[in-house]
C-alpha cells in the first residue's frame, strides 16, 4: 500500500544538500550519515570487482590440471589478496558500513548517528587500510600466507606481511569505531515511545553486531601487531625456536576470526527480516525470538574459534569442548530461518526482486549452515579440513549469505536512496544468472572437498578435473548476472526514472514515512512511535 | 539534555581510597617476597584484582553511576575469563 | 545549515558520550586481554624460567612506579569534583599534577629499559638467544607489553594536555566536563592495566 507523499515547503533531498562545498568534498567532508553510506557502497563496489577478477583469475587457473595461467607463488599470493578484499574490505564491513549508515538512523527516527564526525573518521581510516592493503602488492610481492597470516610462515615469508598486517589492523579500527558509534546511537538516539522491544530488527542486528566489532576486533588488532613485533624484532611469541607456540598465533586469530563472521552475517540476517515481512504482507513471526537468537549468536560465537584448529595438535579436551559449542551456536541461526519461513506461511507473497533475493538467500544459506555442522563437528571435520568443501561452505554462508542480503537489501532500499527506480526485467534477469552461476561455482566444491581435492594448492590430481570445469564455467556465468546486476544499478541510480514515492513497496518503518530521497536531517519532526513494529492492515 | 545527577565524590574519598590502595600494593609487595611460591601469584592477583574494584568503583565513578555500566564491566570481566579458561582447554591437557 | 549536525550544541548528551568512552575503554581490555592470554599461556609453559626472569625485574622502581600511576588516578578523578565545586585553580593544579606524574612514570620506564639494553636484553638480542626459551618469552613479553602500555601512557598525556587547555580556556566548565570525566577514565585504564602489569612482572620472582 503506497502513500502518496507531502513535500514539506523547502524540502531538499540530502543529495541537494552540499553544505556550501563543490565537487568532490561535498562528499569526502560530509558527516552525513547517508553520504558516508554511499562513500563505503562506491568504495566497496570498486574493491568488489577486484576481487571478483582475482577470483576469476583462480578460477581459471583451475580450469585444468597443472599450471594453466600462473605457478603456484603467484596463485598463493592471488587466493592471499582476493580473501584479505573480501574478508577486511567488503564482508566485515558489509551491510553495517552501507545499510547500517545510512537506514540506522532513520528507522530509529534520529537525525544522524551519535558521533557524525568519528563516523567520517572511520570511513576515512577505512580507506587508508584499503591504500595499505594496495601498498602490499608492489616491492617483494603480495602476501602469500592466505587471508590467515598463520605464523611461522606469516613473519618467515619474504613477501610483504607488514603492510597488510597493518592494513588489517587499520580496518580493524574503522570496524571498532563504526560498531562502537552504532551502539551508542541505539542507546541514546531512540526516537520517544520506540522501546527496545518497538525497534526493528534491522537496528538489532546492527547493534548485536556492534558488540562482536568492539569486543572481538581487537584481539586480531593485538595478534597483528604481535606478527609485526615477529618480523621487525624478531621477538619469538609464536617462533619455535624461541619458545613460542605458532597455535598460539591460530587461537588469538580465531578468537576474533570467528565472531567475525557474525560480524558479517547478523546484519545481513537483520536486512532480510526486513524484506520479507514487507513483501509477503504479514508481520514477521516470532520478532523476540528473533532478537534473542541475534544475541545468543553473538554471545554463543564468541566461545566455539577452536573448530578451525581441530587438527592443529590441540588437546584432546579442546578438541571435544569446541565441538559442543559450535553445535550449540547452530541451533539459534536454525531459529531464525524458521521463523523467516513461518512469515512466509500463508503471507501474501510478490514475487519483487527484494523477495527474490531474499528467497534465495534462505536457500543458499542453508546449504552453507549445514555444511557447516560437517565441518563444526569434530569427527566428520578431520576429513574435509583444508579441503575444498570448506571452501565451498564458506562461499554458500558468507558471500551466499552476505551477498545475497546485500543485493536483496541494495534492491529493497535503492528507490529511497537515490529517488530513482531501477528496471524490475534487468534485476530480475541479473538474479536468476547469478544464483544459478553461484551454484553452479561452488556447490561441485562439495563432492571435490569430499573426494580429496585441497584448497589453496594451483595444481591438483586428474581425477579432478570434471568438477573443476563445471566450476570455472558456473563462475563465468555468475559474473555475468553479476555484470547485468551492476550495469543496471548503476544505470538507474544516474538516469533511471526518477521516483519520489514514499513507500513503494508498502513497508511498515520509518524510512518509508519520510521523503524520497530523505531530507538531509530525515525528519521535520522526530516522530512519536506508538505502534509495534511489522504491523500491517 | 543529560541527566547529571552528578553526585559530587569528596575530595577525601579519592585520598582515602589512595591510601588503600598503596597499602594493597604495600602488601603484594610484602607478600611475595615471602617464599610462598605458588599461592605468592594467587595472593598478588587477588590483590590486583580487589586494587582495580576500588578503582573501578570509586575512580572511575561506577558505583555512583546507573547500574548498566556495571553491568557491561562485569560482562566484559567475564568473558575475558572464558576466553583464558577455553585457551586452556588446549594448554592445560596437552600431553 | 551545515553538514554537521549540531545537536551536540543544542542537546547535549553527557551521559552518550560517557558511553561511548567506556565502550572504547571495553575494546582496549580486551586489546591487552590478548597479551595477558598470551602471557597466561607462556608462563604456564615456562613456570621456572619465568621465576628466575622476573629476579632480573627492579621490584623498587616498579613499585614506584605504580604508586605514581595510583597517585596520578587520584588526582585526575580530584579534578572532576574540583571543576564542579567551580574552582578552576585546582582543577588545572590537579591536571598538571597528573600530567607530571605520568612523565615520572616515563622516565622510570626509561632508565629501567636502558638498564635492561645495557645488560643485553631485548627483543631478539643474542643475549636472550643464550639464555633460551624462557627468559625470551618472558622479556618479550616484558617490552612488548610495558612498551604498549607506555604508548598508552603517551596518548594518555597527549589527551590530558588538550583537555588542561580546554579548561583554561572555558570550553571545559562546571556545567559542561564530560570531556574532563572521560579523560579521566582513559586514564584510570591506563592504571588498571599496570595494576595487572606489575604483579605480572615484577612480583614473581
Amino acid at each position: 500500500m503506497s502513500s502518496s507523499q507531502t513535500e514539506p515547503k523547502g524540502y531538499k533531498s540530502y543529495l541537494e544538500e552540499d553544505g556550501g562545498r563543490k565537487g568532490i568534498f561535498k562528499w569526502i567532508l560530509s558527516t552525513d550519515h547517508k553520504r558516508i553510506g554511499l562513500m563505503y557502497l562506491y568504495a566497496m563496489m570498486g574493491w568488489f570487482i577486484i576481487g571478483v577478477v582475482l577470483g576469476l583469475l583462480m578460477k581459471l587457473e583451475l580450469i585444468a590440471p597443472g599450471k594453466t595461467l600462473m605457478g603456484a607463488q603467484t596463485y598463493n599470493a592471488t587466493f592471499t589478496v582476493h580473501g584479505v578484499i573480501m574478508i577486511f574490505l567488503i564482508v566485515i564491513p558489509g551491510l553495517p558500513a552501507v545499510f547500517g549508515n545510512f537506514m540506522l538512523p532513520i528507522q530509529i527516527g534520529a537525525k544522524d548517528v551519535f558521533f557524525p564526525r568519528l563516523n567520517l573518521f572511520s570511513w576515512y581510516i577505512y580507506v587508508l587500510g584499503g591504500i595499505l592493503v594496495i601498498i602490499s602488492l608492489f616491492g617483494n610481492g603480495a602476501p602469500d600466507t592466505g587471508w590467515t597470516f598463520y605464523a611461522p610462515y606469516s613473519f618467515k615469508t619474504g613477501t610483504n606481511m607488514l603492510p597488510a598486517a597493518l592494513g588489517a589492523f587499520v580496518l580493524g579500527f574503522s570496524s571498532i569505531l563504526t560498531g562502537l558509534n552504532f551502539i551508542v546511537t541505539i542507546h541514546r538516539m531512540r526516537a520517544p515511545g520506540m522501546t527496545w522491544f518497538k525497534m526493528p530488527l534491522f537496528p538489532w542486528t546492527l547493534y548485536a553486531t556492534g558488540w562482536i566489532q568492539l569486543l572481538a576486533t581487537p584481539v586480531v588488532g593485538i595478534t597483528l601487531l604481535m606478527v609485526a613485533g615477529e618480523r621487525i624484532l624478531g621477538i619469538g611469541f609464536f617462533d619455535p625456536a624461541k619458545g613460542g607456540d605458532p597455535l598460539l598465533y591460530q587461537h588469538l586469530f580465531w578468537i576474533y576470526s570467528h565472531p567475525a563472521v557474525y560480524i558479517m552475517i547478523l546484519p545481513a540476517m537483520g536486512a532480510i527480516s526486513e524484506i520479507i515481512p514487507t513483501f509477503v504482507k504479514k508481520t514477521i513471526f516470532g520478532y523476540k525470538a528473533i532478537v534473542f537468537s541475534t544475541l545468543a549468536i553473538a554471545f554463543v560465537g564468541y566461545f566455539v574459534w577452536g573448530h578451525h584448529m581441530y587438527t592443529s595438535g590441540m588437546s584432546g579436551t579442546a578438541l571435544w569442548a569446541f565441538s559442543l559449542l559450535t553445535f550449540i551456536v547452530a541451533i539459534p541461526s536454525a531459529i531464525k530461518v524458521f521463523n523467516w519461513i513461518s512469515t512466509m506461511h500463508q503471507g501474501s507473497i510478490s514475487t519483487e526482486v527484494p523477495f527474490l533475493w531474499a528467497a534465495s538467500f534462505i536457500f543458499v544459506f542453508m546449504i552453507g549452515g549445514l555444511t557447516g555442522l560437517v565441518l563444526g563437528s569434530l569427527a566428520t571435520d578431520v576429513h574435509v579440513h583444508d579441503t575444498a568443501f570448506v571452501v565451498a561452505h564458506f562461499h554458500f554462508i558468507v558471500f551466499g549469505g552476505v551477498g545475497f542480503a546485500f543485493f536483496g537489501a541494495m534492491h529493497y532500499w535503492f528507490p529511497k536512496i537515490f529517488g530513482r527506480k531501477y528496471d524490475s526485467g534487468w534485476a530480475k534477469t541479473g538474479w536468476i544468472t547469478f544464483f544459478i552461476g553461484f551454484v553452479t561455482l561452488y556447490g561441485p566444491m562439495f563432492y571435490l572437498g569430499i573426494a580429496g581435492m585441497p584448497r589453496r594448492y594451483f595444481d591438483y590430481l586428474d581425477e579432478f578435473h570434471g568438477p573443476n570445469i563445471i566450476s570455472t564455467f558456473g563462475a563465468l556465468v555468475m559474473i555475468a548476472g553479476f555484470l547485468i546486476i551492476l550495469v543496471n544499478l548503476i544505470k538507474s541510480a544516474r538516469q533511471g526514472e526518477r521516483t519520489t514515492e514514499m513507500n513503494p513497496w508498502g513497508g511498515t518503518n520509518l524510512e518509508w514515512q519520510v521523503p524520497t530521497p530523505p531530507p538531509l536531517e530525515n525528519f521535520e519532526e522526530i516522530p512519536v512511535i506508538e505502534k509495534a513494529t511489522y504491523k500491517f492492515d | 539534555m543529560s541527566e547529571n545527577t552528578h553526585h559530587i565524590v569528596p575530595y577525601r574519598t579519592y585520598g582515602l581510597i589512595l591510601l588503600l590502595l598503596v597499602t594493597l600494593t604495600g602488601i603484594s609487595v610484602a607478600v611475595t617476597q615471602i617464599e610462598l611460591s605458588r599461592w605468592a601469584t594467587l595472593a598478588a592477583l587477588l590483590l590486583a584484582c580487589t586494587k582495580s574494584a576500588f578503582v573501578l568503583a570509586v575512580f572511575m565513578h561506577l558505583k555512583f553511576d546507573q547500574r548498566i555500566y556495571k553491568f557491561m564491566v562485569v560482562f566484559i570481566i567475564l568473558v575475558m575469563i572464558a576466553l583464558i579458561v577455553l585457551t586452556f582447554f588446549d594448554y592445560g591437557f596437552r600431553r | 545549515m551545515t553538514d554537521a549536525i549540531a545537536h551536540h550544541d543544542e542537546h547535549r548528551d553527557d551521559e552518550g558520550s560517557k558511553l561511548g568512552i567506556w565502550l572504547f575503554i571495553f575494546t582496549e581490555l580486551l586489546f591487552f586481554g590478548g597479551l595477558f592470554i598470551t602471557y597466561a599461556v607462556y608462563r604456564h609453559g615456562n613456570k621456572e624460567a619465568f621465576h628466575l626472569a622476573g629476579q632480573e625485574l627492579d621490584v623498587t622502581i616498579g613499585t614506584i612506579n605504580t604508586v605514581i600511576l595510583l597517585i596520578s588516578s587520584m588526582t585526575i578523578a580530584m579534578s572532576t569534583t574540583a571543576i564542579q565545586k567551580k574552582d578552576k585553580r585546582a582543577t588545572l593544579v590537579l591536571i598538571w599534577i597528573t600530567l607530571l606524574l605520568a612523565l615520572a612514570f616515563l622516565v622510570n620506564k626509561y632508565f629501567e629499559w636502558s638498564a635492561k639494553i645495557d645488560h643485553g636484553i631485548w627483543p631478539g638480542s643474542p643475549l636472550l638467544e643464550e639464555l633460551g626459551r624462557g627468559d625470551t618469552l618472558f622479556f618479550g613479553l616484558y617490552y612488548f607489553m610495558t612498551g604498549l602500555h607506555a604508548l598508552h601512557i603517551i596518548i594518555g598525556m597527549v589527551l590530558i594536555t588538550v583537555i588542561l587547555a580546554r579548561v583554561r580556556n572555558n570550553r571545559i566548565t562546571h556545567d559542561n566536563f564530560q570531556l574532563l570525566e572521560n579523560g579521566g577514565l582513559y586514564w584510570h585504564l591506563v592504571d588498571l592495566i599496570w595494576i595487572f602489569l606489575f604483579p605480572l612482572f615484577y612480583l614473581i620472582a
